[in-house]
């Protein structure tokens, strides 16, 4: 795929300290450095090596991936909502691209 | 290939997976996504080859079926949400995108999958989803064709197809001269090819329900495609999954959008008839 | 001194008998590479097999993606709250799969991803605290190699 494409699932409002769910999915290859091309040689690995979620500049979750981590990587964790705020996710890759995206939320 | 172990070992982990998986006959509880109930069970017609028309959702675990029921978990939508942005992306020498002609897609597009492949009287043949999204970018918008299975490819016959779930694969046999190409499509679907010297009649029609090794064997059903493989860890179309077939039996595969991988395709939509569309499904 | 073959046999089944007794709830055939990651969560304790309940397929369908999930019993306070659980794969080329890291403002200690794993084998969970205690749970996946998978 050309580019990595992130996806996020955060309710857009939630009761104050209420523990929500978030999904996040993004399109991404993880090419795991362990497989060969067509004639023999080694494909090199190229991952999502570290993902971070943060809520209004703290940090909330993160995650060290390895190549064993399955393409399109998918990460479902939980987050505590204190007050109304915007969440930030971001994905490293081992070529230097960041990827990010955010999404608000809305405390009752 | 893949490498394989031994036939015993093989064997145990069949045994173990029949307590686990596999085919439930639950009418009363149809899955469904979003509110859309999918048919995966339906009562074939008289004439059919088959006595009850099942699609491939109800082989598969209930850890592959949950990620067909959720849109997020799917990691087909990945490639549906890039169809839906070259939808509106105008490309070629006309200035036009899909758009411009078709407007919204969930309205437009509704049913178009459901009927593919259908006949093409320009053309003179039957159009699959591929072959139509390709003539409208050549004829229409005056843009490049996409390479069957490229991801602009995969991700508009998803889009497309999409706007098609829950309603029933018809495929009209009886336009034109389909009736050739679906008499040639089940000549293929009987033939054996290949090394090992298999039909698709052997595995999906008298054994179905039966392990081969350790994959519990389908329909080989088409209601789902494109799809998420877990295997691909990609979606991927129709024609790859004849082409996998193939390669299996090791038989020299025809190539994707051939006459012949056309012509199956046109048979074995007919064969899944009543079945609800369930593009982007996953399975294994 | 001279040992027989049959008694250099004899001594290693004696040698395994005490190497399980020694580490109980821990897989004898754990390789190097997963011990040294256990080793390193742990701080060279045995982690207690208590309050990790990681969740994976009995059997998957493909090993190319296993989902898992991993829940870890804790308050999630300031003063009380799981910092990092590792998921480890015992017989893939190189077992470690990712690292989680959590803080109070996580709400709960529980994540889920979906994994490769080469063939059947044990997923593994190691978690660790703030107040320094370490658990883990251990799961056996049975990966299908497929007849005709195309």
């Amino acid at each position: 795929m050309a580019k990595a494409k992130p996806r996020v699932k955060v309710p857009k409002s939630a009761d104050k300290d209420e523990v929500i769910t978030i999904k996040t999915l993004i399109s991404h290859k993880m090419e795991s450095g362990q497989r060969k091309d067509k004639d023999g040689n080694p494909i090199p690995r190229q991952i999502i090596n570290k993902f971070t979620c943060e809520f209004n500049g703290k940090p909330v979750f993160s995650c060290d991936l390895e190549p064993a981590i399955s393409a399109n990587p998918y990460l479902e964790f939980s987050a505590k909502v204190p007050e109304s705020g915007v969440f930030t996710f971001t994905w490293l890759d081992d070529d230097g691209s960041v990827y990010s995206t955010e999404s608000k939320i809305k405390v009752n | 290939m893949r490498k394989l172990p031994g036939l015993l070992a093989g064997g145990v982990v069949a045994a173990a997976m029949t307590a686990a998986g596999g085919a439930s006959a639950d009418e009363t509880n149809l899955p469904s996504i979003d509110g859309v109930t999918l048919q995966t069970r339906v009562e074939a017609p008289e004439g059919h080859p088959l006595t009850e028309i099942i699609s491939g959702f109800e082989f598969r675990t209930k850890e592959t079926q949950a990620l067909e029921l959720d849109d997020f978990n799917n990691p087909g939508f990945l490639m549906v949400e890039l169809g839906e942005e070259a939808w509106s992306t105008v490309e070629g020498s006309a200035g036009k995108s899909c758009e411009s002609c078709h407007g919204d897609a969930s309205e437009s597009m509704r049913g178009v999958r459901a009927a593919m492949p259908k006949w093409n009287e320009a053309a003179g043949r039957p159009f699959t989803l591929e072959n139509q999204i390709n003539a409208c970018r050549t004829e229409q918008m005056g843009a490049e064709e996409w390479k069957w299975e490229s991801d602009a490819m995969l991700g508009m016959t998803a889009y497309v197809g999409l706007q098609s779930r829950g309603m029933p694969v018809k495929v009209d046999i009886e336009s034109g001269e389909m009736r050739k190409w679906w008499e040639k499509g089940k000549e293929l679907y009987h033939t054996r090819f290949g090394q090992l010297d298999m039909a698709c009649a052997n595995c999906h029609e008298s054994n179905y329900g039966n392990y081969i090794r350790a994959d519990l064997l389908s329909q080989g059903q088409s209601n789902g495609f494109p799809t998420y493989r877990l295997k691909w860890q990609k979606m991927g179309s129709l024609h790859r999954r004849f082409k996998g077939c193939m390669d299996n039996i090791r038989a020299k595969a025809f190539k994707r959008g051939s006459d012949e991988f056309v012509a199956l395709e046109a048979y074995l939509a007919w064969r899944g008839q009543g079945l609800s569309v369930e593009t982007p499904a996953v399975r294994n | 001194m001279n040992i027989t073959r049959r008694q250099a046999l004899a001594l290693g089944a004696g040698a395994a008998v005490v190497t399980m007794t020694a580490l109980p709830r821990l897989s004898l055939a754990d390789t190097d590479a997963v011990k040294a990651a256990i080793d390193a969560m742990a701080g060279g304790a045995t982690p207690e097999v208590a309050n990790v309940t990681l969740t994976a397929p009995e059997i998957a369908e493909n090993g190319n993606t296993v989902p898992i999930t991993v829940a870890i019993d804790s308050p999630m306070t300031d003063d009380d709250y799981v910092t990092d659980v590792t998921i480890l794969a015992a017989g893939n080329p190189s077992p470690g799969v990712a690292t989680f890291h959590f803080t109070p403002m996580s709400g709960s200690a529980e994540a889920t991803t979906r994994m490769r794993l080469a063939k059947t084998q044990d997923v593994i969970a190691v978690a660790k605290t703030s107040t320094g205690k370490v658990y883990m749970d251990r799961k056996t996946v049975k990966v299908t190699i497929g007849g005709c998978g195309g």
